[in-house]
């Protein structure tokens, strides 16, 4: 098993009474309630985690991009990345990914992903993802364009990485009659690329492609939902003709370890709860607005999220249950992840060690845990072969 | 008595289209606003006493297709110039509400010479700077029907009505369509405003003064931007004046194209 480190620098100071007053931390929550003298506390605290999962022997160091909220400070992925490139020596660098469909001029994410490459001599990691829903709102970027612009911006920035320059592009979103991009990137042909994503059939269909044959992320889901999407990947890749590298297939989840399961509950549970309960909380125009997702997908989607809505917020055991959260003591978490692995059959690990409010002792206690308790005994782990087989045989 | 309508398909510019069509007379063609054609309404009915009326499905809503070519107002506005030309449709009333009028404005800059009066219902398509619009993308539906009327019965009515599967589908296709023509920039096209002087039609501009998606000054601006148009601001009425008072717009739709007929 391979280890990232995976970051999404929330505001931590957040009042989490806002929502008394607001909908969510997103978009509609006041700027006013961000302290920048505690925003640069927290900037300097989280790289600092970033760089000491270097020294802990992850293998990467993950940060993504998120815009006009408290759930993640990083509106520009590439200055993090920029900061831990010459902090730190060994771990890969993943940026999760830059939201294409969100910018304008696609080329800017090709030279800053190629510059973060060369100063690292080949360290990067591109992450593309198409950003959540309510960022259509923030950019004014029509949904209804997210999947075209998404592919467009996608084709233009490989292009721009491997051939020779000038060239022109001839896009229906993107247009450019001179393509000659410097620098180009370190890796040869391009840094890998990894595609984050919540879960879906056409994302699996276009990363699965043996053009492509990306990394699938499945981000912040249940262990149900994990398995039926990296499942469904292995199967589009059979379908496909080859056999998917477990390599191809990562899981970003949450997770904490401390001495005991108790202990390890009881410090987590305020703080992962506010993780899926104040940061993430988004009503319905914000999470799926029209066009972001094909039709059928919202279809399905609107209907799951009328049968769990009115209900009550999840608690730290409803998440613990599901999977949506590893939590316990280092031979707990050791077990849980030895057994999905065997069941799923993911090779990458992306584990979010900081969540939330979660503050700065408790992160750096469990990270030290994770990395001294859990990982040497899971380096050497992969899912068994006859797995991946049955699966495709299943199909 | 409500008559029924004969519906009808349409291939124009590729687009499968379909019409709904009653009445005889003069034509007038009626371009739906961003929720479609629920149901044959009140005012249509009335209006097809006297006049032909034809209301299609915009290209992406209701039962018409959606086409490849469809990426904003002014893709509408072309289509709609071919199926007046499909139709033969002459010396015809053209009128719209909100992205429907916006479309039929864009229609009017560009060729009026098969049209006889433009009427503008609660039109989306121009920004008054400084004033706020609504934003319907960031309601949930209930927020969004209520947003649209002045008296709250027409809101209850409407969503106490239960929809079928097809008619859930429909809604949710509107949504898409809707959202695909007119996000950004959220319901106005900066080129519109520059060219809106070419329109030397008789023009009727009708408005809610409780309009809460588009605000009375949205139809002092229009009145302003075309010469000689005529403007009537309704009483205790939201977005909606055609449903909401559906025999007020009717009269004073009637005695418009009647003096500007010839």
């Amino acid at each position: 098993m391979k280890f990232c480190l995976f970051h999404l620098m929330p505001y931590g100071a957040l009042d989490l009474s806002y929502t008394e007053k607001y909908p969510s931390a997103w978009t509609s929550l006041p700027n006013s309630y961000y302290d920048p003298k505690k925003g640069h506390h927290y900037y300097n605290r989280y790289l600092d985690e970033l760089e000491y999962g270097d020294e802990l022997g992850f293998d990467a160091l993950c940060v993504n991009e998120h815009h006009q909220t408290a759930y993640g400070l990083m509106a520009m992925p590439g200055v993090i990345a920029g900061a831990l490139s010459r902090r730190t020596k060994r771990a890969r660098i993943a940026v999760l990914g830059r939201a294409l469909p969100l910018i304008n001029n696609p080329l800017m994410v090709a030279e800053e992903f190629a510059i973060l490459d060369n100063i690292t001599a080949g360290r990067l990691i591109a992450g593309f993802v198409r950003g959540v829903g309510i960022e259509y709102h923030t950019t004014g970027v029509n949904p209804g364009f997210s999947h075209e612009r998404f592919h467009e911006a996608h084709d233009l920035i490989v292009q721009a990485w491997t051939r020779t320059g000038p060239f022109a592009f001839e896009g229906k979103h993107y247009n450019f009659e001179y393509v000659n991009l410097w620098p180009r990137p370190y890796q040869a042909p391009h840094p890998p690329i990894w595609i984050p994503s919540q879960g879906s059939t056409e994302t699996i269909e276009w990363a699965a492609h043996p053009d492509r044959r990306y990394t699938y992320l499945q981000t912040f889901s249940a262990v149900d939902t994990v398995k039926r999407f990296h499942h469904e990947y292995m199967d589009t890749a059979a379908r496909y003709g080859y056999t998917a590298s477990p390599d191809q297939l990562g899981w970003a989840v949450p997770v904490y370890v401390a001495e005991t399961d108790e202990i390890a509950y009881r410090e987590a549970a305020p703080h992962i709860e506010s993780l899926y309960n104040k940061f993430l909380r988004m009503p319905m125009p914000f999470l799926l607005p029209p066009g972001y997702t094909s039709f059928n997908s919202m279809k399905r989607l609107r209907s799951i999220r009328r049968g769990t809505t009115g209900g009550e917020l999840p608690t730290a055991k409803d998440l613990i249950k599901r999977g949506m959260i590893i939590c316990g003591s280092p031979a707990t978490v050791r077990e849980t992840f030895e057994q999905h692995q065997k069941e799923i059959g993911f090779n990458l690990l992306i584990s979010m060690c900081q969540f939330g409010t979660l503050p700065a002792d408790l992160t750096r206690k469990s990270m030290t845990l994770f990395a001294k308790e859990v990982m040497p005994y899971l380096r050497d782990k992969v899912p068994p072969a006859q797995m991946r087989s049955a699966t495709a045989a299943a199909e | 008595m409500v008559a029924t309508p004969t519906t009808t398909t349409l291939t124009v510019a590729g687009c499968k289209t379909h019409l709904r069509r009653a009445g005889r007379g003069r034509p007038v063609l009626w371009l739906h606003g961003g929720g479609g054609v629920t149901a044959w309404a009140p005012f249509m009915d009335r209006l097809s006493d006297s006049y032909e009326l034809i209301v299609p499905d915009h290209p992406g809503f209701g039962r018409s297709d959606m086409p490849a070519w469809l990426d904003d107002i002014e893709d509408c506005a072309f289509f709609y110039l071919d199926l007046i030309e499909a139709l033969g449709l002459e010396r015809l009333h053209l009128a719209g509400n909100a992205i429907g009028a916006w479309m039929a404005a864009e229609l009017a800059i560009r060729d009026t010479s098969r049209l006889a009066t433009l009427t503008l219902v609660g039109a989306a398509g121009i920004r008054v700077k400084g004033v706020r619009k609504a934003d319907p993308f960031m309601m949930s539906e209930e927020e969004h029907v209520r947003a649209l009327f002045h008296n709250p019965s027409f809101a209850e009515a409407r969503l106490k009505a239960k929809r079928s599967e097809e008619e859930e589908d429909i809604a949710l296709r509107n949504e898409f369509t809707f959202a695909r023509l007119a996000w950004e920039p959220r319901f106005f096209s900066p080129h519109l405003e520059k060219w809106i002087h070419r329109i030397k039609l008789p023009t009727l501009i009708v408005w809610g003064e409780g309009d809460r998606m588009f605000s009375v000054p949205h139809a002092a601006a229009w009145h302003r931007l075309i010469a000689g148009s005529r403007l009537e601001i309704y009483a205790q009425c939201g977005h909606l004046p055609h449903i909401e008072k559906a025999d007020q717009f009717v009269a004073t739709f009637t005695r418009f194209a009647e003096e500007k007929r010839s």
